[in-house]
């Protein structure tokens, strides 16, 4: 259980560009840990510098304590998953396998141990002597796994390793490796642009934009309590109302929308100030027109199997809410409801892009 | 979206007509008239008549002579083919991790020659390599050679600038396999803990091999075919196959004869072409399919 | 331990390539130079520049003369090879059919039968004829040995074509030979033209098979070339080669603009 630190790295391309911009992060011994965001915000190249592909302009490198940032690629340690999974063509997967090992000078007998201990840990005993073109893009993805498995990492690094699976497999992968993760306890970075798959897979998340880490934390912290919009629009989805603090008092303001007004904590609010509110659509529950916080029309409704999503036209814009699909009766299109939320559930969001 | 390939209802064989017409009255008709003549008679007075015998065959297949011909000829295609894949391996492999603004330039210099006629790279080949030429020039003011080096009219210049023609084939062999590698796969080995000098060994080379040896098949075949630049920079010193084809053909007039020396030049190559081809088909078929 | 990236070359590679490129350009540079010598013989280095070798040209009429007989080959031979090459690649692009391999193979066959083979083959084919000192025979086999670059460029342009564009010709009203004028020669077009101007190139650049089959009266340029190459050691061969060399670039570059100097080279990625 080996524990990774990132301490001011950054890297500035020769043509002036900022591909990564002073990230600094901890990750524990046996964590989970997604860099999420989309391409060009400098997650891969991150990763790559962590592994040692590429030098970073300044900052470093430490895992348990020994500093690597200039280290080889082949003297730390880590284990690294490709997007297209880089096996070796010309050989078999039991060959592909033992690779690692015997970079390592194992012996042979031990070697063939921990080859076959791997491919059962990823399913594939059996398949030894396949080559990879003979392999389907889900297997080869396990050969890939296997193969740094073998070699018993202290940190494991995955490079969007789902990017090139279809949906259900996607799904059945990220339930496997985490186990597996768990299981073996090894120190893990995910790279990847899904937030449903960095929610469902990490401890932490460092949300990543434009060379460096908007928000960092659990994804329930950062799914329920975002501190920027840029966070709160990633993960998930959101209703934004804009509008005027009309008062405030102890930290809860009344905000005016239109003719509407709704209240919500807004940590520094002054009046007459601009702010922004958000909420889940889970969050927004369907409730009669005469007991509720705001009224509206239901402009569309959708089935979505275990869920009902509506678009809703209130005074406030247009709300969208989902509901989980008890199989009971519900409001039409063009029909008249109501919308209610708990405290708490309105909240206030940075406009700007935080640093955490 | 639309079937991309659809099974034959005839309509290949109407579209492929004109090219099959050319090929079969152009290329197979001339060829067979030449195995027939191959088999005809030579007499030093009335030429070539038109009796059947194997007398030429014999005649080629029994002589020293031309034993060491075809062993000179296969020997230097040989040593061409092994320089070229010594020089042009690295080369490529260079071109592959430049700027693409330089690649660019650089493979439009590198390749280009081969759009130049093969007598104009020869003829500068001849001025570089005179006893008065600027390499004996270098040699001599580097203190390298005392005296001129005779390269002109040897296998030594012969080989030098069929290297230098053959080279561009080499390279954009091994291009070619070298774009279908996953450049991820060199950082997966060095991950894994293979140094730089191991992943070339273990990693990348295996998988050039297949390119290397197509460009290999590709510059000994053209070696040994080749004709202008041995009989220009080698003259009358070098004897190879085509040199002995044009000798017979143009000077002594023995037609049939040359037409066997032909035969049997294109039934070499025909045999080394089509067996490495099985070779690598059956090597690396399970790799690459 | 190093602290430059993986991949990218150090200074003994950039020594090797330097080199490297030196060999491979250094025979036309001094071709190029020397023909600016006014020297009466070919010699390196020299003291006197001068374009007397140039004006040579225009008092030999035979180099003139096998100059246009080469332009006319060219642009005969790489017509025919094109017109004859694009419906065999459409049927080898589009039809699955046992012969397939085959055909490909045959069409390819000029470029692995040795050009000395080809030209003995056609001296003997065109003697027995009464062909000798024709220049449309000469042009129909040098349309021949140009067919495989006419094919593999117009091919490549070819495989993977969607049909969908000529499909959707058709069901608006176009013909057969409207849809394939129109649609899918236009969509081909770059594959066509790169492949008609290598087989120019080739055709104008061919050297050993027309040694064979070429007479006083068919001479083309690189033969023309050969011939005074092989004899004596006339200056004359050196501004001629010049103005070749110049000219095949002036050929690349716009081969590149159109094309794309590299799919002709090294054929579509």
């Amino acid at each position: 259980m080996s524990k990774l630190s990132i301490h001011g790295l950054s890297k500035t391309y020769s043509d002036g560009f900022q591909a990564v911009r002073k990230v600094d992060l901890e990750v524990q011994a046996g964590e989970f840990l997604s860099l999420l965001g989309s391409s060009g915000c400098g997650k891969t190249t991150t990763l790559q510098m962590v592994a040692g592909f590429i030098p970073p302009t300044t900052g470093a490198v430490v895992l348990d304590g020994r500093d690597i940032t200039h280290a080889a690629p082949e003297k730390r340690d880590m284990g690294v998953v490709f997007q297209s999974y880089a096996l070796f063509p010309h050989m078999t997967v039991a060959q592909n396998v033992r690779f690692g090992l015997e970079m390592r000078k194992m012996k042979r007998p031990q070697v063939d141990d921990r080859m076959a201990e791997s491919l059962s840990m990823v399913r594939l005993s059996g398949l030894e002597n396949r080559y990879p073109s003979e392999l389907s893009g889900g297997q080869r993805q396990r050969v890939a796994i296997a193969r740094v498995l073998a070699i018993r990492p202290r940190v494991l690094l995955l490079d969007e390793p789902m990017s090139n699976l279809d949906a259900k497999l996607r799904g059945e992968m990220h339930v496997e490796l985490r186990a597996l993760q768990r299981r073996l306890g090894i120190t893990t970075v995910l790279v990847t642009h899904d937030q449903a798959e960095a929610m469902m897979m990490s401890d932490r998340i460092a949300v990543m934009a434009n060379g460096g880490i908007a928000e960092l934390g659990t994804p329930q912290n950062i799914y329920d309590h975002p501190t920027s919009e840029f966070a709160l629009k990633f993960l998930g989805q959101a209703n934004v109302i804009t509008g005027e603090i009309a008062s405030m008092q102890d930290e809860i303001a009344a905000v005016r929308i239109g003719s509407a007004s709704v209240t919500a904590k807004v940590a520094g609010g002054q009046i007459g100030r601009q702010t922004k509110l958000f909420v889940r659509p889970e969050r927004l529950r369907l409730t009669p027109a005469d007991n509720c916080n705001v009224k509206g029309t239901v402009l569309t409704r959708l089935f979505l199997g275990g869920l009902w999503f509506y678009e809703i036209e209130t005074e406030l814009g247009k709300l969208r809410s989902t509901a989980a699909n008890f199989g009971t009766a519900q409001p039409n299109e063009g029909e008249a409801v109501g919308i209610s939320w708990s405290d708490g559930d309105l909240q206030f969001v940075a406009s700007e892009v935080g640093n955490g | 979206m639309a079937e991309k390939v659809t099974r034959g209802n005839g309509s290949q064989w109407l579209l492929s007509l004109p090219a099959l017409a050319m090929f079969l009255g152009l290329l197979i008709v001339p060829l067979a008239l030449t195995a027939i003549l191959s088999f005809n008679v030579f007499d030093a007075v009335r030429g070539s008549q038109s009796n059947f015998t194997f007398g030429n065959y014999i005649d080629v297949l029994s002589d020293g002579y031309y034993y060491e011909l075809f062993l000179r000829t296969a020997g230097m295609s040989l040593g061409v083919t092994v320089i070229c894949v010594v020089l042009g391996l690295p080369e490529t492999l260079f071109l592959s991790r430049m700027r693409s603004v330089w690649q660019g330039t650089f493979f439009v210099v590198i390749l280009g020659p081969l759009l130049i006629s093969v007598v104009v790279r020869t003829l500068g080949w001849s001025i570089l390599l005179g006893r008065d030429g600027v390499i004996n020039n270098v040699l001599i003011s580097l203190k390298l050679a005392q005296r001129p080096v005779q390269l002109m009219f040897t296998m030594t210049g012969v080989v030098i600038v069929l290297t230098h023609v053959m080279l561009p084939f080499m390279i954009i062999a091994i291009w070619s396999t070298l774009q279908k590698v996953d450049a991820q796969v060199a950082h997966a080995a060095r991950s894994l803990g293979a140094g730089p000098w191991t992943t070339f060994r273990r990693v990348i080379l295996p998988q050039l091999l297949p390119g290397i040896l197509s460009g290999s098949i590709i510059v000994f075949t053209l070696s040994a075919s080749a004709f202008a630049t041995p009989a220009l920079i080698g003259g009358r010193r070098v004897k190879l196959v085509t040199t002995a084809i044009y000798d017979e053909f143009l000077s002594s007039l023995n037609w049939p004869l040359g037409a066997a020396i032909a035969v049997l030049l294109l039934l070499g190559i025909a045999f080394v072409v089509v067996g490495s081809n099985r070779l690598i088909e059956r090597r690396f078929k399970q790799v690459f399919a | 331990m190093s602290t430059r990236s993986i991949g990218e070359n150090g200074p003994a590679a950039l020594l090797f390539h330097t080199l490297f490129t030196a060999f491979i350009v250094a025979p036309l540079i001094v071709t190029i130079l020397v023909s600016f010598s006014d020297k009466g013989y070919i010699s390196m280095p020299f003291e006197g520049a001068s374009l007397r070798w140039y004006r040579a040209i225009l008092d030999a009429p035979d180099i003139i003369g096998a100059f246009w007989l080469s332009v006319w080959l060219g642009l005969g031979s790489a017509t025919l090879a094109i017109a004859v090459a694009i419906p065999a690649a459409i049927a080898i692009a589009r039809y699955r059919f046992s012969g397939r391999d085959a055909l490909m193979a045959l069409l390819l066959s000029p470029l692995m039968v040795p050009h000395v083979v080809l030209g003995v083959a056609f001296l003997r084919f065109f003697s027995m004829l009464s062909w000798t000192g024709s220049s449309i025979a000469l042009l129909l086999v040098h349309a021949l040995i140009v067919v495989p670059y006419a094919l593999r460029l117009t091919l490549g342009a070819l495989i993977g074509l969607e049909r969908d564009a000529e499909l959707a010709a058709r069901s608006l009203g176009a013909s057969r030979w409207t849809s394939f004028r129109r649609i899918l020669l236009a969509l081909i077009m770059p594959g066509v033209v790169g492949g008609w101007s290598l087989a120019f190139i080739q055709s104008f650049d061919e050297v050993t098979m027309t040694i064979f089959v070429a007479t006083p009266g068919t001479t083309t340029l690189p033969v023309a070339l050969y011939h005074r190459v092989s004899m004596l050691t006339d200056p004359v061969t050196t501004s001629v080669s010049t103005i070749m060399i110049v000219g095949t670039m002036g050929l690349m570059f716009v081969l590149d603009r159109i094309v794309g100097l590299d799919n002709v080279l090294i054929g579509k990625k």
